[in-house]
């Protein structure tokens, strides 16, 4: 086993008292903003970034991996004691957890979650070591008309799978991509959307707009909309788990772990879809399920375990691909690039140190998060009573300094300032924030990409289609963007054979409409769902995570946390 | 005239309870409960539950005296909050609880017990947990 001696390696490295404590450090800075609402892990690794610029990369990428899975745990906190969701891939966990709560289970709640959040971690993480490899052989066989498909994939996925309607999706992708034009043409030196500015020319640094669009627009976002009335502390013991409760709880933590590995790996995954998934399993596959919607444990335990396994799986495009398939990924492949590292799939090969390393701080870093949530969760619950003038004045301030850090340029904060009110107005309208970061990021790539594969026949458009992979990306991509239309048109042929006279009423409101901005509210695409569920089922599912999420957004437009940037209001109009 | 006290779910909010109940039977005059929450935090520990209010109000009416409880959800500042209810409501006196605050503490957080006893305009009584 090649790959083993490698982690073994990895490990050694990470084992030096130094990395150590970066390790613990940023699992208790990522558990303290998963815990607080409206402040994510994607927010908090974008304020961080520019202070670890004096750091080495191995010491600030331990950083990001505690403060990535960290954030995972302390989400689940606050669902479970005060029904809000720290960030949108606990809003499942809130449904089963706060109910428990309210009738005094909250210790073996909370015990639960971190147990299966550490079981899922644990595999998750070996299943990177075991997976990534393998995808990274497969990939460095590709060219650049088959990354130029693969990217496009993220494109399409995250511009359109994720959240509630493409049109805003596609529009938030198309701003990510203009940001990502601005600068210097890399091949003709020409000035694109530079306006003739010098600060233009060399290109809009992504940190600022990470920090922009995540920190100040969601700070601004959160401190004119968050404001509601305080909850009453709910009681928590020390968490532990009987006997019984261990009985129930270990199936449903493999299957959220089988689940959320995979949904995370793929590009547009995310955490949403596999919590939802988990959390239907267990209710279908319990053997108690009069519990549900009464505080099941399985509810608890099937979706924690799903939402830390694709946190997992997200490793394995970031590090394969250089492809991010959630916000705090993209801003992780960020830092990667400003310390001159290429992403992609020549990393294991020219960087095997560095991801070894940081894939066995990620066993680390889930061990401290066990060791540390267990005994300490009534602690985090208390970093709930800080009043929040101060984590916003906060925030701003860490934006402003490290936006300012990055070049020294006053321009850097104007542009921050701009970016954080397009960052708050995107969130006012509804647009998903993760797009547009992947659209930054990955935008040049792309471009890079293209440039090279006309390059190569001479500026001939069939450089663009090369071999099989990129044949069946296009196929993904002309599936994701006809499936509205295949839908649409399936349910015309359905209403004609089926019985007009009585569904007549119903099919005028459309299960386009009312039904897919349901699902908006939290997160993934009807469509996507409708296949696998009947639809009372689901809407029942949905229905009652709506009403988890309301319990914490003060008024439903709200996206409901920081960094996922996948959920979106559409209580208003939806896509069709 | 109104015997106005700041009531919190803790030992000492029920110690404050407890004088100003005693308070409204010498003075023969209602009895107000104020318990304040502020509205920029998400969670207050100050905050009494629902039912503890309501059994606040139980307990005080069994005892035989007028009493009315009011929770106060907007502001941020209880200090500033129960000096006005006490200049609203005419009250005659302000009960409330004094625990001891560390000075860095006090520094950081001010002390709205200080601030009570120096704005309020009329007598405040002040209850410490194991005396009362």
């Amino acid at each position: 086993m090649d790959n083993a001696s490698a982690l073994l390696g990895g490990f050694a490295d990470v084992i030096t008292p130094m990395n150590l404590l970066f390790a613990l450090l940023g699992v208790i800075v990522g558990t303290a903003v998963g815990v607080l609402p409206g402040i994510g892990p994607a927010m908090t690794v974008a304020l961080l970034l520019p202070i670890t610029y004096g750091l080495p990369v191995e010491k600030s990428l331990i950083l990001f991996g505690g403060i990535f899975y960290g954030g995972m745990y302390g989400g689940s906190t606050t669902s479970i004691l005060l029904n809000t969701p720290g960030e949108s891939a606990s809003v499942v966990t809130a449904l089963e957890g706060n109910k428990m709560a309210k009738t005094g289970r909250a210790a073996q709640a909370l015990a639960t979650s971190a147990i299966g959040s550490f079981i899922a971690g644990t595999i998750g993480t070996m299943l990177i070591v075991l997976v990534m490899p393998q995808v990274v052989k497969f990939a460095i066989s590709l060219g650049s008309p088959e990354f130029l498909a693969i990217i496009l994939v993220a494109f399409v996925g995250t511009a359109a799978i994720l959240g509630s309607s493409r049109v805003r999706g596609f529009a938030a992708l198309l701003i990510g991509l203009s940001l990502g034009l601005v600068g210097t043409d890399f091949v003709t030196g020409q000035q694109r959307l530079t306006f003739g500015s010098p600060f233009l020319a060399d290109n809009i640094d992504v940190v600022v707009v990470a920090v922009g669009i995540f920190a100040v627009g969601e700070a601004l976002w959160v401190a004119a909309h968050l404001r509601r009335r305080a909850a009453t502390v709910i009681p928590v013991g020390r968490p532990w788990l009987s006997k019984a409760d261990w009985g129930r709880s270990w199936k449903p933590w493999l299957r959220g772990t089988a689940l959320g590995f995979p949904f995370g790996a793929i590009p547009a995954g995310g955490a949403e879809i596999p919590t939802f998934l988990s959390y239907l399993t267990e209710r279908k596959l319990s053997k108690h399920p009069e519990e549900f919607g009464k505080g099941a444990i399985e509810g608890v335990a099937g979706p924690e375990a799903a939402n830390n396994a694709s946190a997992a799986g997200t490793m394995v495009p970031l590090l394969a691909l250089g492809l991010p398939t959630n916000a705090t990924a993209a801003i992780i492949l960020a830092a990667l690039m400003s310390y001159g590292i290429e992403p992609g799939p020549l990393l294991l090969t020219k960087e095997p140190d560095l991801v070894w390393m940081l894939i066995a701080s990620l066993f680390i870093g889930n061990f401290f998060l066990l060791v540390l949530n267990l005994p300490l969760a009534p602690t985090w619950a208390k970093l709930l009573r800080i009043p929040r003038p101060y984590l916003y004045a906060g925030i701003l301030f860490f934006a402003s300094m490290g936006a300012y850090a990055v070049q020294g340029q006053p321009f850097d904060l104007y542009l921050l300032l701009a970016l954080g009110l397009l960052g708050f107005a995107m969130r006012r309208f509804g647009l998903p924030v993760l797009p547009l970061i992947v659209g930054t990021i990955l935008g040049p790539l792309f471009e890079r990409h293209l440039r090279r594969s006309l390059q190569g026949t001479g500026g001939d458009a069939s450089g663009l289609i090369g071999g099989p992979v990129a044949w069946v990306c296009y196929g993904v991509v002309v599936v994701v963007l006809l499936w509205p239309l295949v839908a649409r048109l399936r349910r015309v042929l359905d209403r004609g054979t089926g019985d007009d006279g009585g569904r007549g009423g119903s099919a005028a409101g459309g299960p386009d409409g009312p039904q897919d901005s349901a699902v908006g509210a939290t997160g993934p695409d009807g469509a996507q769902l409708a296949g696998r569920f009947d639809d009372a089922e689901r809407d029942r599912a949905f229905d009652d995570a709506e009403r988890a999420s309301v319990g914490w957004a003060s008024d439903r437009d709200t996206p409901s946390a920081a960094g996922r940037g996948a959920t979106c209001p559409s209580r208003k109009d939806s896509e069709s | 005239m109104t015997v106005l006290v700041g009531y919190v779910p803790t030992a000492l909010g029920e110690a404050t309870l407890r004088a100003g109940v005693e308070e409204s039977r010498r003075r023969s005059e209602r009895l107000l409960v104020v318990n304040m929450s502020r509205d920029d935090v998400l969670v207050d520990a100050h905050r009494a539950a629902g039912d503890d209010l309501e059994r606040v109000e139980r307990d005080v009416t069994e005892l035989g005296v007028d009493v009315e409880v009011v929770r106060i959800e907007q502001g941020t500042d209880p200090a500033d909050a129960l000096v006005r209810v006490a200049e609203e409501r005419d009250a005659s006196v302000v009960v409330i609880g004094l625990r001891h605050r560390t000075p860095v503490g006090k520094l950081i957080m001010g002390s709205a017990a200080q601030r009570i006893l120096l704005d309020a305009r009329c007598p405040v009584l002040a209850v410490k947990e194991h005396t009362a």
